[in-house]
């Protein structure tokens, strides 16, 4: 709050008239800044002349931790990023990882990586939908909505025992097969979830308020998008049909069909409209490597040579010398973990596009990794797209950005 | 002290236990006809049913510390509830719950009501100020703006009721409306009653109307500062102010206490059934619809329902000219 | 790409420090050269700015680094599909670069997020203030000199100031 005092007082004694700009300090404990997000807001009546967001309020130094863990524990990290849909921050670490260690990865693992991305990002659309509902004050959405995720967060459970910071995918793989229970339960899923996206859009699709809040709301333009960095469905509701999955995919994702929902105005609207068509789209894809599932029945999970759990320092290379009495011993050199070099790896993350650069130095330790989170960039288009609109817009706009906290502070 | 007084007396608490008892299970009510509607439960740990959750909550909000923080403007801020208390549910005392039931017969009852629910505004604008909160103040300015813009398109509608019965008194106004044909004044001021059915949801501040409250903007609005038994007075408020809008409604547009047949040993039936209706209707909305943006709210009003009401009410007046 | 590389073998080869093929393209290029090669490489198609980042190299084993610091940019072209990732060495006596901010209104905030974490000032940027840490912190906490622990007070001198005024009103 002392800062905001002196931006009040600097203001004052530059400006020339005698008003006193109206700040309003937004979070960081509000009903609908998704978390710890601070707005501070200029306000004109109650229209919004100036907004700078300050984050941080959940900066737990993710890429400093990073530095100091092994490659595997790294993965753990990443489900505290954007905690609703932890299974594709997994994916995006392990991708960046497999380069770098040059692991292929089995087909099998890749359809159970696609099926949990997928299901990670109809959980994070379904949050996304509630919390952007409430927002606007459709109370209804909200409860609708995490019934169905209820179930999916069930299956989650199922599959990995965890069920919001999952570590599912691991590098070279995943941790566990599905058994049969979870197919069928998936199956069972995939057959119900279209009639239940129905439900969604009969409460609030053609509802005359929503459509006055949405329509026309933050509009973004398709340079202004991209000039701005928005990926993921806010790029798209723009009318760029760029799609991480599409343009340079990943796991099983070239195997499988699926449409990218584009918008055309680039408002509010327009984004809910792509989100809920996404959500029609995963249902789709998940359905399609389920059948594909029944084909690889009883392969392998994990790439051959996938690093253990516990990633040594040096590994000694093993060069079997016959020794009179024990059988081998290992008197080979140090050779390094992982080759030395770079790794970039992007996925279509639920909320844009969340990439992975990550260098190493042949320890067992990622050198650097830097991660580029949707939520931060979104947040810093913030001020550009609100400027103008009201304060009851704002909450709209964040909503309708779906950004997580904790993906953005990291 | 002579037996009319003490008649007043019987009848004016009466009237408050039964006010009381429905404020308190109103919450209640709301609480699981909402959880119905989005398949939860609602609360069920209090009793049976939960049925003694609204005096656990009251319980719980006089046991609560009464936070007075140093910036406020301490006299206003502590009378400000009381003001939107007294003058929500003072409102009831000028409706006929029943033929031989009216605690005051007023000859402008009508009048009487509107003017309580416009101080009531005052309510609300004072805590705002006094709590010296930015988002206490712009709810107390968005209260205020929008009570006073929807007291005029509710206030056209009832007159044209007025015009119809002849008079402010409610009393006369049932009596008028059982001697025309259709026993209700439903039908032909069916655009009033439309009209008015929109200003009392934005006059008591209710979903899609509650722009002074709403949560997930200003915290919440105008008692964003108040804790414990002064926030239940606000909240107690909003509910006397939802039944008083019933009753004026029940009493204006659908024949008050009269029933199509007599029902023996239980006084208030048809009244109760009434409101009952109403009070269903409030809280379905809310489970329903989102919410306006200021804005477009003011645009409603002054756009929509103040022409609508002034065309009615011409309309009215002429045809009553006529006839 | 071939093109690509012609064109930057021709127009840039002053500035143009390695060229390698890695995962992706990846090329380094000197900072005084940097800001017609990102601009060029904008008109070229590369209109998507994923990826700002800074790097330190301090003690780094597997090669010898000229310079301490490298900032990475990683850029993508939405017609020809294509990933290029521009790297710019900054020396740690001279710790600056260009800010891209007249270009991209996305890297203002990842020029932030650098400056806070490396220390790395932007030329250029508007409004250069810390972002993830407290406004008044001192020190760059993704240097590789920086301790991953360190004792509260050591760490933020507001914490000592703080811890003193709570317990002044509490006794």
């Amino acid at each position: 709050m002392s800062t905001t005092l002196i931006e009040i007082t600097s203001k004052q004694r530059n400006s020339n008239s005698w008003e006193e700009p109206f700040f309003i300090n937004m979070g960081p404990q509000h009903p609908s800044t998704h978390g710890v997000l601070r707005l501070v807001l200029e306000l004109e009546g109650e229209t919004i002349v100036h907004c700078d967001p300050r984050i941080g309020y959940l900066h737990r130094g993710v890429e400093k931790l990073a530095e100091n863990l092994n490659y595997n524990q790294t993965v753990v990290l990443s489900d505290r990023l954007d905690y609703i849909a932890s299974a594709a921050n997994n994916v995006a670490f392990c991708l960046a990882f497999e380069k770098l260690f040059g692991l292929e990865v089995p087909r099998r693992a890749k359809l159970l990586r696609t099926i949990v991305g997928e299901m990670a990002r109809i959980s994070s659309h379904l949050l996304w939908l509630a919390t952007h509902a409430l927002d606007i004050g459709a109370m209804t959405v909200f409860l609708y909505c995490f019934r169905d995720r209820e179930w999916l967060l069930n299956i989650f459970e199922k599959i990995c025992g965890a069920r919001l910071t999952h570590s599912y995918v691991r590098v070279g793989g995943v941790r566990l097969d599905f058994t049969q229970e979870i197919i069928d339960e998936l199956y069972k899923f995939t057959e119900e979830f279209p009639n239940r996206i129905l439900e969604y859009e009969t409460l609030i699709d053609v509802n005359r308020i929503w459509l006055k809040r949405t329509i026309d709301i933050a509009v973004v333009t398709a340079e202004k998008a991209i000039n701005l960095g928005l990926t993921g469905p806010v790029l798209r509701g723009s009318g760029v049909p760029y799609d991480v999955r599409k343009f340079r995919p990943y796991d099983a994702y070239s195997e499988v069909e699926f449409e990218v929902p584009v918008g055309e105005r680039g408002d509010t609207y327009d984004r809910y409209k792509v989100r809920m068509k996404e959500l029609r789209q995963s249902n789709w894809i998940i359905r399609q490597c389920l059948d594909k599932l029944a084909e690889t029945k009883g392969e392998p999970v994990l790439a051959e040579g996938a690093p253990d759990l516990l990633i040594p320092e040096k590994i000694k290379e093993p060069e079997p010398k016959p020794h009179p009495k024990k059988g081998f011993i290992f008197t080979g050199k140090e050779v390094d973990v992982v080759p030395p070099g770079e790794a970039f790896a992007s996925i279509e993350s639920p909320k844009g596009e969340l990439a992975v650069y990550v260098v190493s130095d042949g320890s067992n330790k990622p050198w650097r990794l830097r991660i580029r989170t949707p939520s931060f960039v979104h947040i810093s288009a913030i001020p550009e797209l609100s400027r103008g609109y009201m304060i009851a817009d704002l909450i709209a706009i964040i909503g309708t950005l779906d950004v997580v906290l904790g993906d953005c502070d990291r | 002290m002579d037996f009319n007084s003490l008649y007043i007396i019987l009848s004016a608490l009466v009237l408050f236990l039964l006010a009381m008892f429905h404020v308190a299970y109103l919450t209640y009510a709301e609480r699981k006809i909402i959880a119905r509607m989005q398949q939860r439960l609602g609360p069920n740990r209090v009793g049976p049913r939960g049925i003694l959750q609204p005096i656990a909550d009251v319980l719980k909000l006089i046991q609560k510390e009464d936070i007075i923080h140093p910036g406020v403007d301490k006299p206003v801020f502590v009378m400000a509830p009381l003001i939107s208390l007294v003058c929500a549910a003072s409102g009831l005392a000028f409706i006929p719950l029943w033929e031989n039931f009216v605690l005051s017969n007023l000859n402008v009852g009508l009048l009487f009501i509107l003017a309580l629910s416009s101080l009531s505004a005052y309510g609300v604008i004072l805590s705002g100020w006094a709590s010296n909160s930015r988002y206490s103040f712009l709810g107390a300015l968005r209260a205020s703006a929008q009570v006073i813009s929807y007291e005029i398109a509710m206030s056209l509608s009832l007159l044209s009721v007025v015009l119809m019965a002849g008079s402010f008194n409610l009393q006369d106004i049932v009596k008028a409306q059982l001697s025309t044909p259709y026993k209700v004044y439903l039908i032909p001021q069916i655009v009033a009653f439309f009209v008015f059915m929109v200003s009392a949801l934005a006059e008591t501040n209710r979903v899609p109307f509650d722009l002074p409250e709403a949560e997930t903007e200003l915290v919440a609005g105008y008692f964003t500062e108040y804790s414990g038994i002064r926030f239940a007075l606000f909240y107690l408020a909003e509910y006397f102010g939802m039944i008083v809008m019933s009753a004026l409604a029940v009493t204006c547009f659908l024949g008050g206490y009269a029933g199509p047949f007599e029902i023996p040993g239980i006084p208030f039936f048809w009244f109760l059934i009434k409101i009952y209706a109403f009070l269903f209707f409030y809280i379905w909305v809310r489970a329903t619809l989102p919410r306006y943006r200021y804005d477009q709210l003011m645009g409603l009003g002054w756009k929509v329902l103040i022409p609508l009401s002034l065309l009615n009410l011409l309309v009215t007046a002429f045809i009553k000219l006529l006839i | 790409m071939e093109e690509l590389y012609k064109e930057i073998n021709e127009r840039f080869s002053k500035f143009l420090l390695k060229l390698e093929e890695k995962d992706c393209p990846v090329i380094t290029v000197k900072r005084e050269g940097f800001l017609d090669f990102i601009e060029f490489l904008k008109d070229f198609g590369f209109k998507h700015l994923i990826d700002l980042c800074g790097v330190d190299y301090l003690n780094y084993k597997p090669e010898k680094k000229e310079e301490r610091f490298e900032v990475v940019y990683h850029l993508y072209n939405f017609e020809k599909r294509a990933l290029i990732r521009v790297k710019v060495p900054i020396p740690e006596s001279d710790c600056w670069q260009y800010s891209l901010t007249f270009l991209w209104e996305t890297s203002n905030w990842f020029e932030r997020e650098c400056w806070d974490m490396f220390g790395i000032k932007f030329k250029g940027h508007p409004d250069l203030r810390r972002l993830l840490m407290p406004e008044d912190w001192e020190g760059f906490p993704l240097r590789k000199d920086y301790p991953l622990y360190l004792e509260e007070d050591k760490e933020w001198k507001g914490y000592k100031e703080l811890k003193r005024k709570t317990k002044g009103e509490h006794s």
